[in-house]
């Protein structure tokens, strides 16, 4: 997986580099700030006893 | 058997494989060089797709494969190489995936404990302003008369302000000059994310009864992220929107033991979830209906750190009547100091 979007990412090394960089950091804002807050309150961590 | 012969050849040029890829640091350079290369070329054939552009030369390892399976696949010569590849491959995708995987928890760990943080803190900073407007729009003191050494109030004094907006402002100068939080009605996930919440059937600030709090321990703001380190007689204030509240918490602050307060309620005390007797009008009494006989302040968060298995609860009693912002507009003496 890695591998192929690494092949398919054009602009010879530095173009490479950027656009992985940037595919990480969309990657990460999606999950910290869409995602996780979305599953959040479907996980067991916030037992909580009295509303 | 056959399968297992598959298998095994298979796997033996993995091993091989591997033991050359470890091995470069003790080896010389150009050996090391010589070995990386070759590891490239066989990540490359690896990928199917391109297994049958790849050299004679380059296929050099693959072709071993091959060879050593040939008992179990006859004939096609580019079959077996290519299964050897998926299994390869497959192997590969799996460990990306669990690498993923572990990535993507450990970047929940980060959301958990500072994403959430930021979250609350701006949610914060918005419910700081909404509840100063609505005191500066409305500075009437609530209908109900606020007297802790007035007649109890049977029901507990109910809340009829809508869940999740905010109520008052909390201070523990023991968790530094500058702790205030504001305090939201009702304690279900989405007020708590916000800050501290009101257990919506406790008693209102000041009122005899219970003015019982709930807050996240870590993560979501950390409001009570410290409540294990209040001492007995450490001040808790309470701002509303005309008077400041002072309780302090239980027990003898002298000899620093929270079981000296002659209610007989604690000062600190662990409990299981289940013990929701703590927020009771008459904190620790089982009887929800109990005339309140004081006007106290419980705080209740999770216990131990980073855990919902405990509950870590904190009593504090009124210390005498509330003052009025009027006259102290700076802050009770237990914040200014005086």
């Amino acid at each position: 997986m890695y591998t192929w979007i690494w092949r398919t990412l054009p602009g010879g090394f530095p173009g490479k580099l950027a656009g992985s960089l940037l595919l990480i950091a969309v990657i990460c804002v999606a999950l910290l700030f869409i995602v996780f807050p979305w599953i959040e309150p479907l996980l067991p961590f916030n037992n909580i006893t009295v509303e | 058997m056959r399968t297992d012969e598959t298998t095994d050849a298979a796997r033996r040029p993995q091993n091989l494989e591997q033991s050359t890829l470890e091995e470069p640091e003790t080896t010389e350079l150009f050996n090391a060089e010589d070995r990386y290369g070759e590891a490239r070329n066989d990540e490359q054939l690896s990928d199917a797709d391109e297994a049958s552009d790849a050299d004679e030369d380059e296929a050099s390892d693959a072709d071993e494969v091959s060879g050593a399976r040939s008992g179990s696949a006859q004939g096609a010569d580019k079959a077996p190489r290519n299964r050897g590849d998926l299994v390869r491959t497959g192997i590969r995708g799996l460990g990306q995936t669990l690498i993923t995987a572990g990535l993507v928890v450990l970047l929940f760990v980060v959301y958990a404990l500072f994403v959430t943080d930021l979250i609350t803190n701006e949610r914060q900073e918005d419910l700081t302003q909404e509840l100063r407007q609505v005191w500066e729009d409305d500075p009437a003191p609530p209908a109900a008369p606020v007297d802790p050494d007035g007649p109890a109030l049977p029901e507990g004094g109910l809340s009829d302000i809508p869940r999740g907006e905010g109520l008052a402002f909390i201070r523990i100068p023991a968790f530094g000059a500058d702790f205030v939080r504001v305090v939201v009605e009702g304690t279900g996930p989405n007020e708590l994310e916000q800050g501290p919440g009101h257990y919506v059937d406790s008693a209102r600030p000041g009122e005899m009864g219970n003015f019982a709090l709930a807050g996240h321990r870590v993560g979501k703001g950390s409001p009570f992220l410290d409540l294990d380190q209040l001492k007995p007689g450490d001040p808790v204030v309470i701002e509303t929107v005309d008077m400041w509240f002072t309780y302090r918490v239980l027990g003898d602050p002298a000899t620093g033991n929270y079981d000296a307060d002659p209610s007989g309620i604690p000062g600190m005390q662990v409990v299981t979830p289940e013990d929701i007797q703590v927020v009771n009008p008459v904190p620790g009494v089982y009887d929800p209906a109990a005339a309140p006989t004081g006007a106290y302040l419980t705080l209740t968060t999770c216990e131990p750190k980073f855990s919902a298995r405990l509950r870590l609860i904190i009593h504090a009693g009124l210390e005498g009547p509330g003052l009025p912002k009027s006259e102290y507009p700076d802050g009770p003496p237990a914040l200014t100091g005086e």
